[in-house]
């Protein structure tokens, strides 16, 4: 397997705060990781170093074999991101949205109008896609926010909680769709919701207060996770995850 | 640069998607009539031509361009989607030309939409057409620099309230640089040096110059410098502020 994702001893610090003190993971192709922790724990700010949105204080990170401080260009051309909360512009629609993300990453018109058909199938979106964004749904904004990201067909995927907010059926629609991208894909979601990382990730990582302080993987065949020397039942990832990241505050 | 004509593309339709750019452009219109017209005493003065308009075009500049610089970058900003454009494959640089020429070719539009103040003037006398032309590319330069500048601090802040504020105060120093009033000032104090450094920086001067009916290489390497620099400017602030 080969890392698509490479991160080595990353650290960013806000003036004297440090938010993210020295991670290091990867993630090959064909793998979901999981990326857990409590709130503040440098989830978002890892993500956005990785999607090059934040320049690291420390440490390196490569995507595709790219360095995204010295390559950022190419490296970003690989990545697919959907930013916490999704943010959009809100007075354009969707279809507007898809054409100028699809312009920038510099599809052609016949490849953006074949993506745009496609990501607007996978994610639902087809009733919404000439109303301004501002006045959809949160879900539906998440959705579009999802669809912007996989719009190119990018070989990594950084999503920032993507299930946020919507109902049951889509999430699991969503859950449904990063199951089938991820043959080809390296794929990175951050998520409050435990059961989904049993329903999609094949490993998880447990950041707190900026450090990884746990890493597991499933185990059994009944759906049980092992983090370390802590077995969840299945089901119960969340007793361990309560086990890991207070016994990691202590 | 990579990414100015995707983003070039979809401000530039951004301005017309909501009543904004209506609104502005009424505005402009109506001002400039007034000023024309009115405060600038056409009729009495009994000459047809456009020189009112241009005598009072940087003072109204200096008030409407802010209101169109300050969303730029204070927007992204304020809506988060400054994270979205900032990990497109696209480059700063990139983002803050293709956003400049958005604004620019906006007020471009506007400006041109003044022609019926040249056709009156062209039915009422014999204007010098030549001297009415100049001033006009010197009128759209000057809106170049007006917004370069008020896109740079927009960048500084994500509230467009204070982006407009400070954004029209350093227009105004920017403008009056070369008045008499800033000039005294510094003189007595200062080296001459650096008080013809201070006149040179004047945005009313060199209009005033192009409107004579001139475009003199220096007015114009002026304006493209005033541009550039307040453009490299923005890149700097954008990339440094970009996470608060
Ligand atoms: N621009 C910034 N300036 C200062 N501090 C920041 C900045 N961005 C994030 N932080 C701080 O860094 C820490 C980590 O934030 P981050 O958003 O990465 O957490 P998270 O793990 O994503 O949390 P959540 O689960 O709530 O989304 C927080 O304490 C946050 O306040
Ligand atoms: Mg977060």
């Amino acid at each position: 397997m080969t890392a698509m994702i490479e991160i080595r001893d990353l650290v960013k610090r806000f003036d004297d705060f440090t938010a993210v003190a020295g991670i290091s993971l990867q993630v090959a192709k064909g793998e979901v990781l999981g990326f857990l922790g409590p709130n503040g724990a440098g989830k978002s700010t890892t993500m956005k170093m990785v999607t090059g949105f934040l320049d690291p204080t420390s440490g390196s990170i490569a995507v595709g074999g790219k360095d995204i401080t010295r390559d950022p260009l190419a490296a970003k051309r690989l990545i697919g991101y959907l930013p916490e909360g999704a943010p959009a512009y809100p007075d354009m629609t969707p279809a507007s949205l898809f054409a100028f993300v699809g312009s920038a990453r510099g599809l052609d018109r016949a490849t953006l109008k074949q993506r745009i058909a496609a990501v607007v199938a996978e994610t639902h979106i087809g009733s919404v896609l000439e109303q301004p964004i501002e006045t959809l749904s949160k879900g539906y904004k998440r959705r579009v926010g999802l669809a912007q990201a996989i719009l190119h067909d990018p070989p990594i995927l950084v999503l920032d909680e993507p299930t946020d907010g919507l109902d049951p059926n889509q999430k699991h629609e969503v859950r449904e769709l990063i199951r089938r991208m991820k043959k080809n894909k390296a794929i990175v979601i951050s998520t409050h919701i435990l059961e989904e990382v049993e329903a999609i990730c094949d490993r998880a990582i447990i950041v707190a207060r900026g450090r990884v302080v746990a890493e597991g993987r499933p185990e059994g065949k009944a759906g049980g996770w092992r983090f370390g020397n802590v077995l969840a039942e299945p089901g119960r990832l969340d007793q361990a995850f309560r086990n890991i990241t207070l016994g990691a505050a202590a | 640069m990579t990414g100015t004509l995707s983003v070039f593309r979809r401000e530039f339709a951004g301005y017309f998607a909501t009543p904004l750019a209506y609104i502005f452009i009424i505005v402009f219109l109506f001002v400039a009539g007034i000023f024309t017209f009115y405060v600038g005493s056409f009729f009495p003065r009994g000459q047809a031509d456009l020189t009112p308009f241009f005598t009072y075009l940087p003072w109204l500049f200096l008030f409407l361009l802010p209101a169109i610089g300050m969303r730029l970058w204070a927007e992204e900003r304020r809506a988060g989607t400054i994270e979205l454009l900032l990990t497109l494959p696209i480059s700063i640089a990139g983002a803050v030309i293709g956003k400049f020429l958005a604004a620019w070719a906006f007020a471009i539009v506007a400006l041109a939409l003044t022609f019926p103040l040249w056709i009156t003037v062209a039915r009422l006398g014999q204007p010098d057409h030549g001297v009415i032309l100049a001033s006009y590319v010197g009128a759209a330069l000057m809106a170049g620099g007006y917004l370069a500048i008020a896109g740079c601090l927009s960048a500084v802040t994500r509230n467009q309230v204070i982006a407009f504020v400070v954004g029209v105060v350093i227009c105004f120093l920017f403008t009056v640089a070369g008045s008499p009033l800033v000039l005294n000032f510094f003189t007595g104090w200062a080296p001459p040096s650096l008080v013809s450094i201070v006149a040179a920086t004047s945005i009313i001067t060199h209009f005033n110059a192009i409107t004579l009916g001139v475009i003199d290489l220096r007015d114009v390497i002026y304006f493209v410098s005033l541009i550039a620099a307040w453009l490299a400017a923005t890149v700097i602030v954008v990339d440094l502020k970009k996470a608060d």
